[in-house]
């Protein structure tokens, strides 16, 4: 051995902490604190644990995307020298299934697997390829079912059932108005998105420790603590207060850790043998190791007036939710309820239905039902710009929901819904000059540079055949938790002096995936308590629940909590100082290190009043409350915030082999307030990367229930020579009910830029495009 | 079977290495190098990316064997003592981290490209970078951090061309940026 050890769990991970000056406050661009780490190398990542006597686990998954397990055959691993532990469905002492809103997921599957890909049974070894040949030599006798692969199809009378209680796992039905409501025209068609993965480079994985008190330590990557922690305990047979986690460096999330992975497995082989397990999924093992973005059909009919006001939109969506519930019912619901579009549309008649088929799992994914519905409403209001002979940015201006519109669930939009504004600014945007030698070059002459060209340096062509092309598009997303969910954050503020200097300290269970919230966490202490130097504590569960890093909430509700408990601090020293200068603590303020009153001046420094006594204090924060959506008309106040987002995509096509360059991509959005401009300009990146992906390239493929992609070599993720530049145009239109009038910004940026690629792919080739990723052949006509 | 090669500087020895181990697992498991990183085992994402006497290489494509006496550099010997490299810095200035799972290989890959070519163009900078895959970034800042990096080191290098074989490594007159707090103390494994 040379060198230093290994990390060990939880190391280095987010236990961080930054002194600044006061521009490091809520609004400044303040860099990472866990940069250094990150550019060293030494930054802890969940695959990154290590202990001197651990095992490595490995799990063993059906190959088949249906079929009835007959007998399980261990002898052949049994047999490995370096074996520790096999583990079968009757070997969970707890409860047997798990799930985020139906525990219907076989820890260990028992009778039938449902999916390819689906654990059987998990082994543990002395080294990980030992564990793999273990696993391989576990013999399963199956009898091989036909596998239900049709989403509609699984809903019609006499389906194949893949769950006993039939294969609608939701539907969510909306009306308002009059669906048969008159109107001059009317656009009808089919839509299709592939399943798209996170593809999140940090691989699922962790790392179970068995404590002395009969419970484990689990260090993991993951989206939401206490969502596992519940789980966990619940399938180890164990009180929750014994399964304790601690967040390990998270490589990436975007929706793919919001449901369990390896987390009981290891805890299981843990308890069994002993002794630490680590758990590392390969990039194959990943493509099964999570849920996926819902494939979906879509199937819409707008209908509008001579001169483009919109009278109807009608739809019926069909989302993939695969073998097992995970959070189809939340994506059905979103696809419903913002099924229309960010547009004032007077009769709305939408039915979307989540199913169970034998496909891989689908959940949560960036934007999830937005996305879908987007790709459809948005192709749709180019039809139906085409159909009336109208400019489509005019079309959706003339259309646009704006503060105080009505969403078709009967919720009045209470903030800044800047729709139009948003268009203007993308479409007003100038725009990038063509490439020399291409039909449509429009700038100087002469010979192309093959790099800026569909095909790049495979040398495809040197501009014939290439047409430029503009789209457009703008989408809606609700932020939080929604349908009455009680979605709320907790964290624990500790003002102290250190060394002689006053110092805060910011405990979350709030998930930091790359995203950038412990930096905002810090922000938000500095700002609220004139601190400059802040730390902010690995996230754990021994703090309350932060809720999930994912529909966009996090710096809402845990920015909210972090907020109020700093309140919650500041409330309790203005307190002693009150009762120590004989002072009321109305009349008191704290800034810049000082106490002061109204009346006499500074009174005291910080460090002086917490000579004695440190102040912590915890506090719970909740948004306001939503409600659950009537079952029949879907109306409700469902959702507590909207977010908006509009792209303008320019792209190059060559028609002829059907490969697309995208030359720009101009971004607008709304974020109420620039929290961190810096972080705020990478999320919009990067969700608008992950938007370029599904329109032009990502999609597993599945066929009768088998995945036939799954590796970085075929299931292909923008490289950096796939994205263009990005131009952004923020603003910063606060939501009065929001803290710091915020807005959450992860998910609208995906949203919008898919069919605003795939318009611009349209306007170059004027091909009909009605399904995501496009394929060369879409575009060819072949 | 025993693996002997040079890591960052100093000589490293791999005891009971079984021959199918890539270098990126010795790296990580053996010689407790876990920066570079594993997101694909099949040379796709660039995660792993090290120097292999001098030449970057996908770590998890190279046998741990094909690494006898070789000399390998891996992210944690890019900075220069406890000072960070300029393109370590200019990650951290310019956004370009995220998640930073992806961070390693780009540092190395982005080393290796400055080396090279010292003012590289946005084109030159987006084919040298097309083998690291990031998912949360969109490149953007990526772009930029290069950019950033490439000029920090232009306005601080003698002029290049000063002679082959380990050109000189700038003293950053950028600092490293504040201290990373404190370690894993009372957790197990340091």
């Amino acid at each position: 051995m040379s060198g230093r050890g290994p990390a060990g769990p939880g190391s280095a991970t987010a236990t961080v902490t930054a002194t600044g000056r006061e521009d490091k406050g809520v609004g400044a661009s303040v860099p990472r604190p866990d940069g250094t780490l990150k550019v060293t190398g030494e930054f802890a990542f969940s695959s990154d644990l290590w202990l001197a006597d651990m095992l490595w686990g490995a799990t063993l998954r059906s190959p088949h995307p249906r079929a009835r397990i007959r007998a399980v055959g261990l002898a052949g691993a049994l047999r490995l020298p370096g074996l520790a532990a096999v583990l079968t469905h009757d070997d969970v002492p707890g409860r047997k299934t798990f799930g985020l809103e139906a525990a219907d997921q076989p820890v260990l599957a028992g009778g039938e697997v449902r999916y390819q890909g689906e654990p059987v049974a998990v082994v543990a070894a002395d080294h990980p390829e030992t564990a793999r040949r273990a696993a391989a030599a576990i013999a399963v006798d199956y009898e091989v079912l036909a596998p239900v692969t049709d989403a509609e199809a699984a809903l019609r009378p006499g389906a194949a059932l893949v769950h006993p209680g039939g294969n609608l796992v939701r539907h969510v039905r909306i009306r308002s108005g009059d669906p048969h409501a008159p109107a001059a025209v009317v656009v009808s068609g089919r839509y299709e998105v592939g399943m798209q993965d996170q593809a999140f480079l940090g691989p699922e994985s962790g790392l179970a420790v068995p404590a002395e008190d009969g419970g484990v330590d689990l260090y993991v990557a993951t989206q939401w603590l206490h969502v596992d922690q519940d789980q966990i305990a619940a399938s180890l047979g164990l009180p929750a207060g014994k399964v304790r986690l601690v967040l390990a460096g998270v490589g990436g999330a975007f929706g793919a850790r919001e449901d369990l992975s390896m987390q009981i497995h290891a805890c299981l082989l843990a308890l069994q043998t002993g002794r630490p397990v680590k758990m590392v999924y390969s990039r194959e093992e990943s493509f099964f190791g999570h849920v996926h973005r819902h494939p979906a059909t879509l199937y819409y009919e707008h209908a509008a007036t001579a001169d483009g006001m919109l009278v109807s939109v009608t739809a019926r969506t069909y989302l993939d939710g695969g073998a097992y519930t995970s959070s189809s019912p939340a994506v059905v619901a979103n696809a419903a309820t913002l099924g229309a579009g960010p547009y004032q549309v007077p009769n709305v008649s939408v039915d979307a239905y989540g199913v169970f088929t034998n496909n891989p799992p689908c959940g949560a994914m960036r934007g999830f039902g937005a996305v879908q519905a987007c790709f459809a409403y948005e192709s749709q209001m180019d039809e139906l710009a085409r159909r009336l002979g109208m400019d489509p940015v005019q079309l959706r201006i003339r259309n646009a929901m704006t503060e105080g519109s009505v969403m078709p669930t009967g919720q009045v939009v209470d903030s800044a819904a800047p729709v139009a504004e948003l268009l203007r600014r993308v479409s007003g945007a100038p725009l990038p000059q063509g490439v020399p030698g291409t039909a449509c070059a429009g700038g100087p002459g002469g010979e192309p540079d093959l790099r800026d060209l569909p095909g790049g340096v495979s040398n495809t062509t040197h501009g014939e055949g290439v047409v430029r092309g503009v789209g457009y598009a703008v989408g809606i997303k609700n932020v939080g938790f929604s349908e009455g969910f009680d979605d709320y954050s907790t964290a624990r503020i500790r003002l102290e002096l250190v060394a002689g200097e006053p110092a805060v300290t910011v405990h979350t269970a709030a998930a930091e995936v790359g995203q950038g919230l412990v930096t905002v966490q810090a922000q938000i202490a500095r700002t609220e308590l004139g601190v400059d130097r802040v730390t902010v504590r690995p996230a754990d569960t021994a703090v309350g629940s932060a809720g999930s890093s994912s529909a966009s909430r996090q710096t809402y509700v845990t920015g909210g909590a972090v907020r109020a408990a700093c309140a919650a601090v500041r409330d309790a020293l203005l307190g002693r100082a009150a009762l120590r200068y004989g002072v009321p603590a109305a009349d008191l303020t704290l800034a810049d290190g000082k106490i002061a009153s109204r009346d006499a001046g500074v009174l005291a420094d910080l460090a002086e009043l917490l000579a004695d006594e440190a102040i912590e204090q915890t506090v719970t924060w909740r948004h306001r409350p939503t409600q659950p959506i009537d079952p029949e008309t879907g109306q409700g106040n469902a959702h507590v915030q909207y977010a908006f987002a509009a792209h303008r995509a320019v792209v190059d096509v060559d028609t002829e082999l059907g490969l697309v360059k995208v030359v720009e991509l101009t971004t607008a959005q709304d974020v109420g307030k620039a929290m961190n401009p810096l972080a705020l300009a990478g999320q919009i990146h990067g969700g608008t990367a992950q938007g370029l992906g599904l329109a032009l390239m990502e999609e597993i493929q599945v066929t009768g229930g088998v995945v036939r992609n799954p590796s970085f070599t075929d299931y292909l993720i923008p490289t950096i020579l796939d994205m263009p530049p990005m131009n952004l145009h923020i603003l910063e239109l606060a939501d009065p009910h929001a803290p710091y009038g915020l807005r959450g910004v992860g998910e609208p940026p995906t949203i919008s830029a898919t069919p605003a690629i795939v318009a611009a792919v349209r306007a170059a080739t004027g091909r009909p495009l009605r399904r995501v990723p496009i394929r060369p052949d879409d575009i060819a006509g072949l | 079977m025993r693996v002997s090669c040079t890591v960052n500087g100093a000589p490293a020895v791999a005891d009971d290495v079984w021959e199918g181990e890539s270098l990126l697992f010795v790296l990580r498991e053996r010689l407790g190098l876990p920066g570079s990183k594993n997101a694909c085992e099949q040379g796709e994402c660039g995660s792993c990316t090290v120097y292999l006497d001098g030449v970057v290489v996908c770590a998890c494509l190279v046998a741990a064997g094909q690494a006898q006496g070789r000399d390998v550099r891996t992210v944690e010997g890019i900075a220069d003592g406890g000072a960070l490299g300029a393109v370590q810095q200019a990650f951290i200035d310019a956004g370009a981290v995220q998640c930073g799972f992806c961070t390693p290989g780009l540092i190395v890959t982005t080393d290796d490209l400055l080396r090279r070519v010292p003012r590289p163009a946005d084109p030159e900078i987006r084919e040298a970078l097309a083998g690291n895959l990031c998912r949360c970034t969109g490149y953007e800042k990526i772009l930029d951090a290069v950019r950033l990096a490439a000029a920090r080191r232009a306005s601080e290098d003698p002029p290049p061309g000063a002679g082959p074989g380990g050109p000189g490594r700038p003293d950053d007159a950028v600092g490293p940026g504040e201290p990373a707090g404190p370690g894993a103390a009372g957790r197990p494994g340091r």
